[in-house]
This record gives structure tokens, C-alpha cells and sequence, in this order.
């Protein structure tokens, strides 16, 4: 590609030959306003707000900078009294339409417009066409259009009806330089469902994820539903995004395995009478866990779901653990991190901050001095299961707040108290898909969907088939520091089973005798460690030693007597049978 | 000389096999032994890893030996070493006890019990217990 040379107020700069000029500007610094102008679709041209000067071999002209190319050897000026004069002008026009909207009055000021002489209209929309060009380059949606020409056109959808083709995916709302696109109740709604979820369709899951790479949501990407837009392509220098990948299946061989699959927040709304999903200033404890993270989407501050900052925060432990309806169990990391948000939504927004607790369980290192260090902060503690949160209110101070019915019971009274956030504690649960994982690596579950472990203190990260292993919430509920214990014991083990490189086979392990079994397959599905396996040749059933523990369940029930177990075969348990019964 | 003869009272003792688990019922039989808890010696105990190897036919032959009772021991639901052998012998129980019905055995006779390994006095409960209701049953006469 040609190279070119460019002098931008002064600049001299290189750049591609027929480069925008607007581009090469933003590259060396220089800011020129633009209104219809998007890095993402095509120059157009049509607010004329960013006109510039143009010396050119001896000529002089007013351009718009979005759409002229450059070639070598001109000269620009963005700031003479002529552009200044023009882009005056074009703004008096902008406002005659547009009276109203702030960033025409705020560029208004700059060029030092305090009564435009053509009066100020009431539309908001400059007819810039970033949304109509947007939805269709981009988007690839095509729903919005011109209609009408002259003082009649506007921006609109087909016939004015809303549109079904429309994926809600507010990039006319977002390109919009005058605001004058908002997304409807409706979608706000939906939206508002996922207050604190990913903000966009591709994302890194998390701070700490493995490996540290975005990943794109099939589900609300735009390409996947219109087979347009790819901007994340289009913006990433490294090439790196690929959207034709899939998913595939690999067979890896291991020696051993970790299961380490973690839990599942209880789902809040299992306790209907804390409103969740109903107010909207209930939250989890999670999405407040999202909301405090200086990184997260409300950059740390929290605030409720109109924009404002909470004066009064209710946190209730125990949701979903410790409760007959939901889990019997303790879920034991509640309390601590309900005293750690209690801390920092203290320390973000100033509000006071009540507990509503059934006991609290602080055993662990340090863990009680921090419950002593909120006692101090002034974060109150009230002691009883809340009954219920309702926006219900019966005297004036409980207006437009939402108000906790508990009962003390160590004043001994039932309170209301109003606040203006809830956080519930959630408690932690089996996953869903447990059972599936219990399944494919022949485990035990506890009757809530824990993992079992093969002995809570001799093996607590073995299971009942060797080589598998198991640590962290799979387990049961646990801290961070219990997680990383197990995990470490766990990978230990693990480690151990390869180093040694064998394997000690249980003494009582069954076998079976080929030319005895008939193949009648009752014992394959009697074994719990899917030890036996049906030899489609050979017609006959074969054990893998390696995995029998030696229970004998197939050798009880082998109709031929082909499979027998070392140390208890048929023949000797009858002889032991005829012995303590000799006369 | 009138010559007296003593009569000779050799009251009836039951014979009774157990087959005892060896993780749960047969650790509990041991447990009562270390904690000192007598029971009655008619029980002698055939040890297998789990009861869900206890086929069947050991206890027709058992009873066909001339026991005149059969005890077997396992895990309770759920606790079971080897995770569910104990379902499979609760499973050919059902089904052995109604051969046995037919058979015309008394249902006191074959007893299944879940036992675990820290029921030691619950050994010596069982056993005490079979052992009284077979001696009120009498004997079991399988080869007449």
C-alpha cells in the first residue's frame, strides 16, 4: 500500500493513501467532532459537523473529514475561523431541528452559541442514519429505514409496526449520538432479569479464569442470529476470533482423576416469600459479590436498581440451608461471607447494615475476631429466621422501602425493619447434572447429592472406584481454605497412584471360567464397579481384576458357578457351612 | 436294689448358621466380643466380604445340613462397602423366603438383619433373640 504524507494542524504524519481523514487525525491526536461517524460502518457524510480545511495544491476547500480520503501532499486545519464559522452554522441548523438535546447544546457552547438564530426544534433524532446503517451493516438485522424525504423523513421501522425481525440487541440505541433510541419497557425488562450478568456477548467469565481468554455466548451473539455483524473480529489486532469454531470431544487416557465439580448457588427463588425476582432490590449474595468487585459492572459501588446508593441493607443468612423446605444442612460459608459483604457494602456505601442470622457459625482461623470486628463497626446482628420481605408498608418511615418481618428472639418481639436493599445468603447445593458425574465415574452420592467420599477420616478424598478422587464442594459445602486442602490432598493421591506405577489388586477378587459361562449376562449389570464386561466373540462374560473389589455379588448370582472369588469360592463356603454344623 | 436312673434332660439347643458381612455385621460381632457382651454360643459365623455373596443355595444347604436356622447379616441401605450388595441379598431374601414358605420353613427360621459395624450389642440382641424363638420352635428336622 501507498504511503502518504498528511500535514494535520501542523502534524506531519504518513498514512495509507485514501485512509478517512478522520483516521488519520485520531492517530496523531487531533480531535474533530463527528456526530453520524462510526469506526464500524461506512463514512456517510451527512451531519457535516466534522468539515475541516483542505489545502491542496494551492486550493482550498471545506471537506467533512469522515468521508474524504487523503493523498499526498495536503494540508489540514481543523480549527480556522472558517471551519469554526461553518461547523457554527451547521450546528444552528442541528438545533433548529434538535433544540433540546444536551450533546448539540454542549457542543453548542464550544463554538459559542447561546441563542441559535434559528430557534430550537423539539426532535431529537439528526437523522445521522448510524442506527439505520448500524442495524444493517452491523447487525445485519435490516429492520430500521428512512422514511418520507424532505422535512417529513424520519427513522422508523417497516410500516411503523414493531418489527419481529428485530433482535433486541440495542446497537441503534447504543450508536444513537443524541440518545433519542431507547430500548423498550419490554426488552428493559428482560434484561433486567440479568442485572449483573455479562454485559456484553463476548467476555472473560471471570477474573481468574483458566485459561484467561474471552468467550463468546452462542445464545446472544449477534452473528449466531444474523450471520452479520463480527465487530469482535473486525477490532481484534491478533485475528484471534474465530466464529466458525465448534465444540468437539476428546479422549484423553489419565492414570487418575479429580473430580473437583464444585456446586451450585440454591436458587433464591425456592424461598418465594424473600422476593427474589419479585422486588427488584432483592438480590443474591452473589450478584452483591459481582456488584463490590472493582472490576465488576458497577466498577465496585453499590447501588440499587434505580441508581441510587442504599441507606438501610438487610442481609438473611440461611437462605436455602439449615431448612426443612429447601436443605437440612448447614451450607457453612454463609455466615463468613455474609459478614464479609456486610464489611464492604459498610465501607462502599455508608449504609447501615443488618444481619438477620439463625446462629452464627464463625469457626475458623481469625474468622470469630472478624464477627468481633463487625460487632465494633456497628453492624447490627438480630437473631431470628426472617419471615418474609414485602414492600407492605404500615407506617410512613416503611414507604417506598422494602420491610423485613422477623422475629427477635433474643428481644423477644417481632420487629419490621425497613431497608432499601435485601441480600440473600444463599446456601450452596449438589449440582444439577451430579448425578450424571456420579454415574460416568461409578461414585457414591450422600442422599443431598454430595459426592461420598470412601471413609470421612481414613480416605477422604478416595471414592469407592480407584483412581478417581474428590475435592472441594463436590464433596460438600466448604470454604476456600478447606477446598484448597482437599485439592492439594486430592492431586497428592493422585500423584501417588501414578509414581508408583501399579496397582495392588484386592486379595478376594472374583474370576470367572470361560468354559463354564454361558453368557447369560447376569452378572454385568449385578457389578457396582462395572468390573464385568460381555465379550461379544467369545459370548461370554470377562472380569477385569483390576477393577473387582472383590464383594462376590456375581459369584452369588451365576447361575453356572463359571464365577467364583478367590478365598470363597462355592466349594469352600459349603465345606465351612457342612463343618460348623458337624455333629 | 432298686436301681434309679437319672433322667437325662438333654434340652434342645438350635443350631444356626450366620453368614455375617465382613465391614459391617461380622466388624459389629467383634466389636462385642472386645466389649465383653456374651451372647448365646449357637450362632458360629461363616464370614463373606459382603452378604450380597451369599447365594441362596447356602442357606437350603445350611438348613438341608440340619441348621435350624439361618442368620444373615449385612449393612444397612446405603452403607454398604461394596454400595449395594446389601439391595441384592434384600432382593433373592424376598424371593428365597417364599421358596422357603412353601417349603413349609417357619419365617422366624431364616432371618435377614442390617447391622453395622458399631452394633455390637445389637449381635448379641439378635442372636439372644433367635436363639429363644427357635427353642420354642424346636427343631428343624430337613432330613426327616
Amino acid at each position: 500500500m501507498k504511503l502518504v504524507t498528511v500535514t494535520i494542524d501542523g502534524i506531519k504524519t504518513e498514512a495509507e493513501d485514501r485512509t478517512p481523514l478522520v483516521q488519520v487525525a485520531q492517530k496523531v491526536g487531533v480531535k474533530i467532532p463527528t456526530l453520524c461517524h462510526h469506526p464500524l460502518v461506512e463514512p456517510y457524510g451527512v451531519c457535516r459537523i466534522c468539515t475541516v480545511e483542505v489545502h491542496m495544491r494551492g486550493r482550498v476547500r471545506l471537506v467533512t473529514a469522515c468521508n474524504y480520503p487523503v493523498t499526498n501532499g495536503i494540508e489540514v486545519f481543523t480549527q480556522t475561523d472558517r471551519v469554526r464559522r461553518t461547523r457554527k452554522l451547521i450546528l444552528e441548523w442541528l438545533l433548529a431541528r434538535c433544540g433540546h438535546v444536551p450533546l448539540l447544546n454542549t457542543m453548542a457552547g464550544e463554538y459559542g452559541i447561546t441563542e441559535p438564530r434559528f430557534g430550537r426544534g423539539d426532535d431529537t433524532c439528526i437523522l445521522c442514519g448510524l442506527c439505520v446503517r448500524v442495524c444493517s451493516d452491523v447487525v445485519g438485522a435490516n429492520v430500521l429505514g428512512f422514511f418520507n424525504r424532505g422535512t417529513t423523513r424520519y427513522v422508523g421501522t417497516p410500516y411503523d409496526e414493531p418489527s419481529d425481525k428485530c433482535i433486541a440487541c440495542g446497537a441503534c440505541a447504543e450508536v444513537c449520538p443524541t440518545g433519542c433510541i431507547t430500548i423498550d419497557d419490554e426488552a428493559e425488562q428482560i434484561r433486567g432479569e440479568l442485572p449483573l450478568g455479562p454485559m456484553t456477548a463476548i467476555y472473560i467469565p471471570t477474573m481468574q479464569a483458566v485459561p484467561h481468554q474471552p468467550v463468546i455466548d452462542y445464545d446472544s451473539c449477534i452473528h449466531f442470529k444474523t450471520d452479520a455483524c463480527r465487530v469482535c473480529a473486525t477490532v481484534c489486532e491478533a485475528k484471534a476470533i474465530d466464529h466458525g469454531q465448534q465444540d468437539r470431544h476428546e479422549e484423553i487416557q489419565v492414570g487418575s482423576i479429580v473430580v473437583a465439580t464444585g456446586f451450585q448457588p440454591v436458587d433464591a427463588q425456592k424461598v418465594p416469600q424473600y422476593g427474589y425476582g419479585r422486588y427488584p432490590n432483592v438480590f443474591t449474595a452473589l450478584q452483591v459479590e459481582h456488584m463490590v468487585n472493582a472490576s465488576g459492572p458497577n466498577n465496585g459501588q453499590v447501588l440499587l436498581k434505580d441508581g441510587s446508593t442504599p441507606k438501610a441493607v438487610g442481609i438473611i443468612h440461611c437462605v436455602g440451608s439449615r431448612d426443612k423446605n429447601t436443605h437440612e444442612y448447614c451450607s457453612r460459608v454463609c455466615c463468613m461471607y455474609s459478614l464479609k459483604l456486610a464489611h464492604l457494602v459498610h465501607e462502599r456505601s455508608g449504609a447501615k447494615i443488618y444481619n438477620f442470622y439463625i446462629d452464627m457459625r464463625s469457626a475458623g482461623k481469625g474468622y470469630e475476631e472478624f464477627y468481633n470486628h463487625l460487632l465494633e463497626e456497628g453492624c447490627e446482628f438480630i437473631r431470628g429466621r426472617v419471615a418474609e420481605v414485602s414492600d407492605w408498608a404500615v407506617t410512613p418511615m416503611e414507604t417506598d422501602k422494602l420491610v423485613i418481618r422477623v422475629e427477635d428472639t433474643l428481644a423477644g418481639l417481632v420487629r419490621r425493619i425497613p431497608v432499601d436493599m435485601v441480600v440473600l445468603s444463599t446456601g450452596l447445593e449438589a449440582r444439577e447434572d451430579a448425578d450424571d458425574v456420579r454415574r460416568m465415574f461409578n461414585m457414591s452420592c450422600s442422599s443431598e447429592g454430595w459426592f461420598l467420599e470412601r471413609h470421612p477420616k481414613l480416605a477422604p478424598v478416595s471414592t469407592f472406584t480407584d483412581g478417581v478422587f474428590i475435592a472441594g464442594c463436590a464433596q460438600g459445602p466448604k470454604d476456600i481454605p478447606d477446598t484448597v486442602a482437599q485439592a492439594g490432598a486430592a492431586a497428592a493421591e493422585a500423584m501417588a497412584l501414578i509414581d508408583t506405577g501399579q496397582v495392588e489388586l484386592e486379595a478376594y477378587t472374583a474370576w470367572i471360567t470361560e468354559e463354564r459361562c454361558s453368557g447369560c449376562q447376569i452378572c454385568v449389570p449385578l457389578c457396582p464397579f462395572s468390573a464385568i464386561e460381555f465379550n461379544k466373540e467369545k459370548k461370554v462374560s470377562t472380569l477385569n481384576e483390576a477393577l473387582c473389589k472383590g464383594c462376590g455379588t456375581c459369584v452369588a448370582a451365576c447361575p453356572s458357578h463359571a464365577a467364583q472369588q478367590h478365598h470363597f469360592t462355592d466349594a469352600q463356603i459349603m465345606a465351612e457351612i457342612e463343618g460348623v454344623l458337624v455333629r | 436294689m432298686a436301681t434309679t436312673t437319672i433322667p437325662v434332660t438333654t434340652a434342645f439347643e438350635p443350631r444356626i448358621v450366620a453368614f455375617f458381612c465382613n465391614w459391617c455385621t461380622y466388624t459389629a460381632s467383634d466389636l462385642a466380643g472386645t466389649a465383653r457382651l456374651a451372647y448365646e454360643p449357637n450362632a458360629p459365623v461363616i464370614r463373606v466380604m459382603c452378604s450380597g455373596r451369599i447365594d441362596p443355595q447356602f442357606v437350603l444347604k445350611a438348613l438341608q445340613e440340619g441348621a435350624d436356622g439361618v442368620l444373615i447379616g449385612g449393612c444397612h441401605p446405603g452403607d454398604c462397602h461394596y454400595q449395594e450388595g446389601n439391595y441384592k441379598t434384600l432382593r433373592r431374601f424376598r424371593l428365597l423366603k417364599r421358596i422357603l414358605t412353601q417349603f413349609g420353613v417357619d419365617d422366624a427360621r431364616v432371618r435377614l438383619e442390617w447391622i453395622s459395624a458399631s452394633e455390637g450389642d445389637r449381635v448379641q440382641h439378635v442372636i439372644n433373640e433367635m436363639t429363644d424363638q427357635l427353642r420354642t420352635l424346636g427343631p428343624w428336622h430337613a432330613r426327616n
